[in-house]
């Protein structure tokens, strides 16, 4: 196998790029310290990594092309054993499109807006002649058909803002394919995409590469997602390589802590608590937002016990972050009660005393906005201990170095602001203002899904401690199963602003599934080999086409 | 903290001109309004800068008319900037009615060039410096209005001030202790440009001959005053136009530096 | 219906309404100003009993509203009504004048919009190297400048030190079209210096916007030329924005036009409205103020309807 002529092969690749931090001298930074890759014809090697791993900067480097200042300084990239990293802008320009292709995460901004579909997506076969117009049209229409696309005959005459994420993202996959490239760079082509979309785009891409037996580089975050597509996985951190193996040793044998890490992410375990009387409960709410003339939530009825957690999780528009929003009174319901600690809650959070809104405490998905940039952070989480408990200058202090103690941040955090904060330490910052409340009930609404995994799992694991010393109640809203398999005592599963499945994790989690619970839990990637071919086997056995259904 | 070498220029020049206009009346070597020479001479060491159209010092007038200039401009955009950013953050806190009402108000306003609106306002009332004044500020409050409105409205849905607001806080920690501080940079440089503009208006409106009236000088006022100089090439009337140029250039250096910083000072600490 | 041409409707009728009420605005906004026109063509020392006598012969002892309607019918029908200082026929004196505004502007639009585009498409090709930053800092000076400073600069320049041409700019009827274009050559000179920056700036702008999207690097990526990619995937995208931008900087030249005519002595619009201020003529004042902001409503009306035209979710709806 090895004895071929590799496809690409790069020797010690740099990169570096100019960054200009504001009232300073503009500096370099190295993106990429020297890494190696080498794929075969016909075989496709998985990147994967946390953000600024510099793995999307790799990929976009087998085409020679450096986004947004970003500059190729050192090493070798073999294309079909010629040399590109020093090639000129015309010589670019013929494997641009005809030997490598590209297929973006976000395929609703790589669409121009102006132009019919087909015309974007025949173009480079046309401007390469690399066939005729007939031709190219016919080869569109048989990829929509394989990528399985509504419609295939007519789709290529709509504009881009007329048709889905997902078909876009799968129009994209044909835009890359249809020149009969040799190589294309898949850049997180399913992440922008809901759950149960995405196993049918994964699975569409995975059939479509097999078929037409091209190479590719598949980029993504998400190891469980990569082992279903790629022959090799390389891991990368900090723009070097940690690791490469085959799928099934880097998914059952990793060699390094850091592939290890990634590998038992979301390893977390946590015994369910038993049923006990609620602490929230919520009575038949609906609600809809001002002006418009159909509810987002419909009859809603969940409770949740003192000390628990109820996982609520949904896809977007499923109304679980719109539940949020009525619990806490920023959205009255327009029917319906919730009771809180064996009283009613006033509708709106205006008419709710100050005890009240003291013991129901928020934290938001991103804590970017949740802080303001203009506190510092002795300023954020003090502010509640000053205005519910009264507290003053050192006693004040005091508690806040209690509270940054408990969220595991050290000493002199109090004096900075959160622009010099890392991600995971400002959703701490958050976890700790609303700690200083006291509350009964924290509800957290997607507080994990802007981290990195390993971060996003040292979150959880806080929040679990947490709650054991303190006996909060979380209710936690979440698209990601995993998640709720690791923290859950309740889960509530939601669809089109209706609770489709509620009950104890056990019962929620076993059979008999209803539709939707089934498409969903059976949507989530697992870290092993075959699931995808056993998912669609299981969905076509049963007749379940999917995606489409949803 | 770096200052670039544009922005050092704008500052030193807008300290001479503000020091100057502080000071006019010590700094004057003669009277701005009475004749002490003959009319149009050129530079000499009596007079720096020649005599003007009626034999008076130019040096002197350009210093009072600076003055005068400054002051007006300075007054109308502090004007504007208080009603625009009241009401502008008003029409963003309440919402509804009361924004609906103010925001076409302001639309109407700004459907109209502002030099037509105030010549048909100045053809009816008393031309006078309070006059000037309100008609300017007002009249430029609908940018600085439109401005602190979105910007209040970009504040006001930040997941912090939901913070706040549920917590229980009342509105004045709200708008003073969340919003506020996060819209000032923006409205600072805001600000620099509002003025240049009202530099640019008294001037225009002086040099029409419908803005600040004889005998007190102002830039324009001097330019249209010797503009019939020129064609025997005599460059009085360019001294005042040179002294608007740079100023307002100056002004726009270092309100183009701030906004720069403001930007890519977004969510750090100022 | 299509829902674009819905939008445009909308659009066109806002804009009527707009139109309506700066009419109002003008009117009775200014009636309701301290000062009396009778008392300002008769002078302080006038009688009460003159003062009641030509109220009465005006019409000004009826209601405001009525005297505004029988106005806007008069605009209407292309009556104005007769100048306070002169008892000539606005609409009369008008015409000729308008006609000398808009040559003037016309002549300013055909040189300065071109020439914006391609120097604001010069200077977002090199966006931030050299022709870039000599082409912001000249355009950051000239928007820095009034009008007229700008105009008393030009003159000096190419009247006193290079004299190649007259300082002051006259046109009459009969004049052949060559002979005008050299009486203006100068005002346009000005006008087109001081919307140049704007047009150039927006443009610029505009253009550096659609380059930064994801679409181009897609078009990038496929190994399209250079030619290709701003022909059939910027341009297309831009032209709407850019339309926008030609619009609104006209509506700025209607305002520059009123000053440099003042400066060059221009028979024209500006001019008579500047003079008829100062005789506090309010009849002339309120007619000639009505054209510019139609004028000004109009272009901002051409600016948003191709922004709706160019529009491709608007174009296809779902």
């Amino acid at each position: 196998m090895t004895s071929e002529k590799p496809l690409l092969e790069i020797r010690g690749l740099v990169i570096e790029a100019t960054s200009y931090p504001p009232g300073e001298a503009p500096k370099n930074v190295t993106l990429v310290h020297g890494v190696d890759v080498t794929l075969q014809k016909g075989r496709v090697l998985g990147l994967i990594g946390e953000s600024g791993a510099g793995k999307s900067t790799i990929g976009l480097s087998s085409m020679a092309y450096g986004r947004g200042g970003v500059r190729l300084t050192g090493g070798e990239i073999l294309l079909n054993g010629r040399e590109i990293r020093e090639a000129r802008p015309a010589t670019l320009r013929q494997i641009r499109g005809r030997e490598v292709t590209y297929v973006s995460q976000s395929a609703a901004a790589s669409f121009n807006p102006s132009k019919r579909l087909m015309d974007q997506v025949i173009e480079t076969s046309l401007s390469h002649k690399i066939m005729s117009k007939p031709e190219a049209e016919a080869r569109a229409v048989m990829l929509f058909r394989k990528l399985g696309l509504p419609s295939p005959e007519t789709i290529g005459s709509r504009y881009p803002h007329q048709v889905s994420g997902g078909q876009l993202q799968r129009v994209m996959t044909a835009m890359a394919l249809c020149p009969k490239p040799d190589l294309v760079i898949f850049d997180e082509p399913t992440t922008a995409l809901d759950v149960t979309t995405q196993i049918d785009v994964l699975a569409a891409i995975k059939e479509a590469i097999q078929d037409t037996g091209v190479a590719a580089l598949y980029i993504t975050h998400d190891l469980a997602v990569v082992a279903q597509v790629a022959d090799e996985i390389m891991v990368l951190r900090h723009g070097k390589k940690v690791e490469l193996g085959t799928t099934d040793q880097i998914i059952n044998r990793p060699a390094e802590d850091y592939t290890k890490a990634l590998v038992s992410v979301r390893g977390i375990e946590h015994d369910e608590k038993p049923e006990a009387p609620p602490l929230l409960r919520i009575d038949c709410v609906s609600a809809r937002y001002a002006g418009t003339t159909f509810d987002v939530l419909k009859n809603i009825s969940i409770g949740l016990p003192a000390g628990q957690t109820l996982a609520v999780v949904g896809e977007s528009g499923s109304g679980k972050s719109t539940l949020a929003r009525a619990i806490t009174g920023l959205l009255p319901p327009t029917k319906g009660r919730i009771h809180f600690d064996g009283r009613q809650l006033s509708a709106d959070f205006a008419g709710r005393s100050r005890d009240d809104l003291r013991q129901i405490q928020m934290i938001y998905q991103m804590a970017d906005t949740a802080m303001n940039p203009r506190q510092t952070v002795g300023t954020i989480i003090g502010r509640p201990l000053e205005f519910y408990f009264g507290l003053k200058g050192s006693a004040r202090d005091k508690r806040v170095q209690e509270l940054l103690d408990q969220i595991e941040m050290g000493r002199g955090f109090a004096d900075r602001y959160p622009a010099e904060l890392s991600g995971g330490q400002k959703q701490r910052v958050c976890i700790a203002r609303a700690l200083a409340a006291k509350p009964k009930l924290i509800i957290c609404d997607e507080v994990t899904s802007a981290l990195d995994p390993l971060v996003a799992d040292g979150i959880l694991k806080l929040l679990l401690e947490l709650q054991a010393e303190t006996q909060m109640a979380y209710l936690f809203i979440t698209h990601d199963l995993a998640t709720v398999r690791a923290i859950a005592d309740k889960i509530a599963v939601m669809y089109k602003g209706e609770v489709r499945r509620y009950g104890q994790k056990s019962d929620v989690l076993a059979p008999p599934f209803d539709d939707y619970t089934d498409l969903l839990l059976s949507s989530v990637p697992e870290m092993r080999l075959g699931w995808l071919e056993e998912v669609i086997a299981h969905r076509k056995a049963n007749g379940t086409t999917s995606g489409n259904t949803v | 903290m770096r200052i670039p070498p544009s922005a050092l220029i704008g500052l030193i020049l807008t300290g001479v001109f503000i020091f100057s206009a502080i000071f006019a009346d010590l700094l004057m070597p003669y009277a701005y309004d009475l004749p002490v020479g003959t009319q149009w001479e050129g530079p000499s060491a009596t007079h720096w800068l020649g005599t003007d159209t009626i034999g008076r010092d130019i040096l002197s007038r350009l210093i009072k008319g600076g003055q005068i200039t400054i002051f007006v401009a300075l007054a109308a955009s502090i004007l504007s900037f208080a009603m625009g950013s009241f009401f502008g953050f008003l029409a963003a806190v309440s919402g509804g009615w009361t924004d609906q009402i103010l925001s076409r108000v302001c639309d109407l306003m700004m459907a109209i060039p502002s030099l037509i609106v105030a010549l048909v306002l100045l053809s009816v009332l008393p031309l006078n410096l309070t006059v000037l004044i309100l008609v300017m500020g007002v009249l430029d409050s609908t940018r600085v209005f439109r401005l602190a409105r979105a910007v209040a409205m970009d504040i006001a849905v930040m997941e912090y001030v939901e913070a706040a607001k549920l917590r229980g806080e009342k509105w004045g920690w709200v708008i003073f202790r969340e919003i506020l501080p996060n819209a000032l940079s923006p409205l600072v440089a805001e600000f620099g440009l509002r003025f240049i503009f009202a530099v640019l208006f008294i001037s225009t409106l002086s040099f029409l001959g419908l803005g600040v009236q004889p005998p007190l000088a102002d830039w324009g006022g001097m330019v249209k005053e010797n503009k019939d100089g020129l064609s025997w090439g005599i460059s009085a009337a360019l001294v005042p136009a040179l002294a608007i140029a740079l100023l307002a250039i100056s002004v726009n250096l270092v309100a183009d530096w701030v906004l720069s910083r403001t930007s890519s000072l977004k969510g750090g600490r100022g | 219906m299509h829902p674009i041409v819905k939008l445009l409707v909308q659009r066109i009728a806002l804009g009527l309404v707009l139109l309506l009420a700066v009419s109002a605005v003008i009117f009775l906004g200014v009636e309701a100003l301290p000062g009396d026109t009778a008392q300002a063509i008769l002078g302080q020392s006038a009688t009460p009993q003159a003062l009641e006598n030509l109220r009465a012969q005006m019409g000004l002892d009826q209601p405001a509203l009525t005297r505004y309607f029988n106005w806007l019918g008069g605009v209407m029908t292309g009556d104005l009504g007769k100048a306070l200082t002169n008892g000539v026929d606005i609409s009369q004196a008008i015409g000729q004048r308008l006609g000398n505004t808009l040559f003037l502007a016309g002549c300013a639009a055909v040189i300065a919009v071109p020439l914006a585009l391609i120097l604001g498409a010069v200077a977002a090709r090199y966006a931030g190297r050299w022709p870039d930053k000599v082409i912001s800092a000249v355009t950051l000076t000239t928007i820095s400048l009034p009008e007229f400073v700008a105009a008393y600069f030009v003159i000096y320049l190419l009247t006193i030190l290079f004299p190649v041409f007259q300082p002051v700019a006259m046109v009459f009827p009969g004049m052949s079209f060559w002979a005008k274009l050299q009486a203006v050559a100068l005002p346009v000179i000005v006008l087109v210096m001081v919307v140049l920056a704007h047009m150039m700036r927006m443009t610029r702008a505009a253009i550096l916007n659609v380059m930064q999207s994801a679409y181009i690097e897609t078009a990038e990526l496929k190994g399209l030329s250079p030619m290709t990619i701003i022909w059939k995937h910027a341009f297309p995208n831009a032209i709407a924005p850019v339309i926008s931008v030609v619009a609104i900087n006209l509506a700025y030249l209607v305002v520059g036009v009123v000053v440099v005519e003042v400066v060059f002595s221009y028979n024209a619009l500006g001019q008579y409205l500047v003079d008829h201020v100062t005789k506090r003529d309010l009849p002339v004042v309120q007619a000639v103020g009505l054209i510019f902001a139609a004028v000004y409503i109009g272009l901002n009306i051409i600016a948003d309807v191709t922004a709706i035209i160019a529009n491709p979710r608007l174009r296809h709806p779902k």
